[in-house]
């Protein structure tokens, strides 16, 4: 497979200003409406230790919180499949489906879902899928996959949702109301809830003292395609555990003041059981997160909460876009989680960072994102997966840092090329920093050409005293 | 105190006077002061992209050139995060380790060594915009950063309320990176570009047409942005403002 260049990609995005100036903006908000929720909590740095703490706590013990998750679940009438990796996952949701003579299904927002392209694999197999989430329905019409993983559609603006309505579901093209576009949407999955014979949903949280899941969302989706149809299937990553229903209470604190600045989030949904008639199933998915848990230099990617915080502070991130990033988990999580995926195809993408740290800051998990760059970087030199242009220019630089005079030698010639080169040679593409900078003004001397003659005067001063 | 001070390679050829005014502003506060100039390099445009091999032969020659010194003196705070959290290509001594502790940035050296509490001979009466690096600001935790729900503080802020007749200002968005990034700059220019001129439009929008930085690296950036795009700025290193060198 071809190698991810977000950098070509995101490139196409800054140069589309409307979009990136929207992007930049509402994502900025989100921010900022976080850093306001948060700071009306005295205590929120305390509850990022004790949730970091917590997710230690239980990544350390994992099969034992995960048995008792299954235990429970089981006691009370859930059926818990485990799957090894996507094709797995997808393999037993589709029997599941084909058991029960499925033909449409409404799917919520779900992460391990997408990780392993089970919509296309369904679709394949002649069941329908509608995405309920508004965002993610809207990605799904327009055949994108999602730019965010809280706000699937955060790159569009409205007049590209009226023009998709338009195209797929019959909306006026030249109302842009987003009352109106939610209407659309609305009237349109109403239609499709009745009649769907299966809901899917991911999992926020998995509580192993209960055996129950918790969903948050915003838009009460995932209530609708859980209570309406007679077969439920929610799928996890196995990391998603939490001890108890305590612990719960710290996350949810932090989650959707992390993601969106809300205090919490319109609907947070428990499911402990199955109603009435309803089979219920839960799929636990490794997908190498076993692997990830294994290694002592990356394990901490496993306490991520899928909140987007990381995305929305992003300066890099909120100027290119998700999509720029061809992955299912993009901005500064997914440049550090996508590489343990596929090392080859994602091996530019911890490149997608100027190190600013703010990353590390928002995350109400303290994963260590700032670290873990550096981490990637270092992989990808040892296994030889960095790009070619880095090489030569890390061991040009090499040589010129090697010591001082090498570093004299190259910065006379530096200087000497800004005094007296022509214009036409020192604004062309022959040199790169032109192309955003104009040129520094060269100094008379340098810091240590200056010393120097300093340090000879006060010698030649104190020899006359 | 024996002071080691350390000009970074990028600093010695494109911003002179910034290490001059902090050999000068050392030098009032303490006269044994020697700079070493056979260091070339702290190695983190090495280690910032994962290229230990090449990291290890500079953090040697550096360890060696300044271990014996009681405090280490740098005009970058990139390079003194880079010396205090990433000096790790080498083997962790005892003389490792009391440099990496020990190595400061000229804020740190004023506010938490020297504990200065006036500077009569600087005079600034401007409006100064304040730029507090990612680096100083989130690795050496000059301020409170805006993420942080942590009282308030700033060194950099108390450092400059000593200067006479100066005002900080600070852009809407105060301490978002300006997109400079080291090497980042070049491979990927257009993002490096578009972050940075948002900086400079945010402080032309906000009236702020000088900037100060602990860390010049990020100045070098904003000025030849905002020069290339015809925006009024002008930048000063922290040191020249604070040792009473910048001139408007």
């Amino acid at each position: 497979m071809k190698q991810v260049n977000q950098v070509k990609n995101g490139a196409k995005f800054i140069k589309d200003t409307l979009h990136r100036e929207s992007h930049d903006r509402c994502l900025w908000n989100a921010r900022m409406r976080r850093d306001k929720a948060a700071s009306r909590l005295p205590e929120w740095e305390q509850m990022r230790t004790l949730a970091s703490e917590i997710k230690r706590h239980t990544l350390s013990n994992l099969d034992r919180y995960l048995e008792e998750f299954e235990r429970n679940a089981t006691s009370n009438r859930i059926h818990i499949h485990w799957a090894e990796n996507a094709d797995e996952h997808n393999r037993i949701i589709c029997r599941l489906m084909q058991e029960h003579n499925v033909k449409v299904v409404t799917k919520g927002k779900s992460m391990t879902m997408d990780e392993c392209e089970m919509r296309p694999y369904l679709e394949r197999h002649g069941i329908k899928v509608y995405e309920a989430d508004l965002g993610e329905r809207i990605q799904q019409l327009d055949n994108q996959p999602p730019a965010h993983i809280v706000m699937p559609a955060i790159h569009k603006l409205r007049g590209d949702v009226a023009r998709i309505f338009a195209e797929h579901l019959g909306s006026d093209p030249a109302i842009d109301d987003p009352r109106y576009l939610n209407s659309v949407m609305r009237n349109d999955m109403r239609r499709n809830y009745i009649r769907v014979d299966a809901g899917m949903n991911g999992v926020n949280f998995a509580i192993a003292e209960t055996g129950g899941v918790v969903v948050c969302t915003n838009e009460g989706n995932a209530d609708i395609s859980a209570n309406v149809p007679p077969l439920l299937i929610f799928s996890m990553g196995l990391e998603k555990v939490i001890p108890t229903v305590n612990d719960l209470g710290i996350f949810i604190r932090l989650l959707s003041r992390s993601a969106l600045g809300f205090d919490i989030t319109q609907y947070t949904s428990h499911y402990h059981a199955p109603a009435q008639g309803q089979e219920m199933h839960i799929v636990i998915l490794d997908n190498g997160r076993s692997q990830r848990l294994s290694s002592p230099d990356y394990w901490e990617v496993l306490k991520c909460i899928r909140c987007g915080a990381c995305m929305n502070t992003c300066p890099v991130f909120r100027r290119t876009c998700g999509l720029s990033y061809e992955a299912v988990y993009m901005g500064p999580i997914g440049i550090v989680l996508e590489p343990s995926y596929d090392m080859y195809r994602y091996a530019r993408l911890p490149y997608s960072c100027t190190h600013c740290g703010s990353c590390g800051n928002v995350c109400p998990v303290k994963v260590p994102i700032p670290e873990l760059v550096f981490y990637w970087r270092k992989e990808m030199v040892e296994k030889r997966y960095d790009q070619l242009f880095h090489r030569l220019e890390e061991d040009g630089m090499a040589m010129v840092l090697k010591n001082a005079s090498t570093l004299s030698n190259a910065e006379r010639l530096g200087l000497w090329a800004l005094r007296n080169l022509p214009k036409g040679i020192l604004q062309s593409g022959l040199n790169p920093w032109y192309s955003s900078h104009a040129n520094p003004e060269p100094p008379a001397e340098t810091f240590r050409q200056w010393y120097k003659r300093q340090n000879s005067s006060t010698q030649r001063n104190s020899r006359h005293e | 105190m024996r002071v080691g001070f350390f000009v970074p390679c990028y600093v010695d050829a494109l911003a002179p006077e910034a290490a001059k005014a902090t050999f000068r502003l050392i030098r009032r506060f303490e006269r044994d002061v020697t700079f070493i100039d056979r260091a070339s390099c702290c190695g983190l445009p090495f280690t910032d992209m994962g290229y230990d091999k090449h990291a290890c032969k500079i953090e040697r020659d550096f360890v060696k050139y300044f271990g014996d010194y009681d405090v280490i003196v740098t005009s970058s705070g990139i390079c003194t995060d880079q010396i205090r959290h990433h000096l790790d290509s080498v083997e962790q001594t005892d003389a490792v380790r009391h440099l990496r502790e020990n190595t400061h940035d000229i804020v740190e050296f004023l506010h938490d060594i020297i504990q200065v509490d006036s500077l009569p001979w600087a005079e600034f009466p401007h409006r100064v915009g304040l730029h507090n690096g990612c680096h100083a600001l989130r690795f050496l935790h000059q301020a409170r950063p805006t993420e942080l729900i942590i009282p308030d503080y700033s060194k950099t802020e108390y450092l400059l309320s000593l200067v006479k007749g100066l005002e900080i200002a600070y852009a809407d968005r105060r301490d978002e990176c300006c997109g400079f990034g080291g090497a980042f700059t070049v491979w990927d220019e257009e993002c490096s570009r578009q972050m940075g001129l948002d900086k400079v439009t945010d402080y032309a929008r906000n009236g702020i047409r000088y900037v100060t930085s602990a860390d010049f690296s990020c100045l070098l950036h904003q000025e030849c942005i905002a020069r290339k795009f015809g925006i009024d700025l002008k930048t000063f290193y922290i040191a020249e403002i604070l040792n009473g060198d910048a001139k408007p």
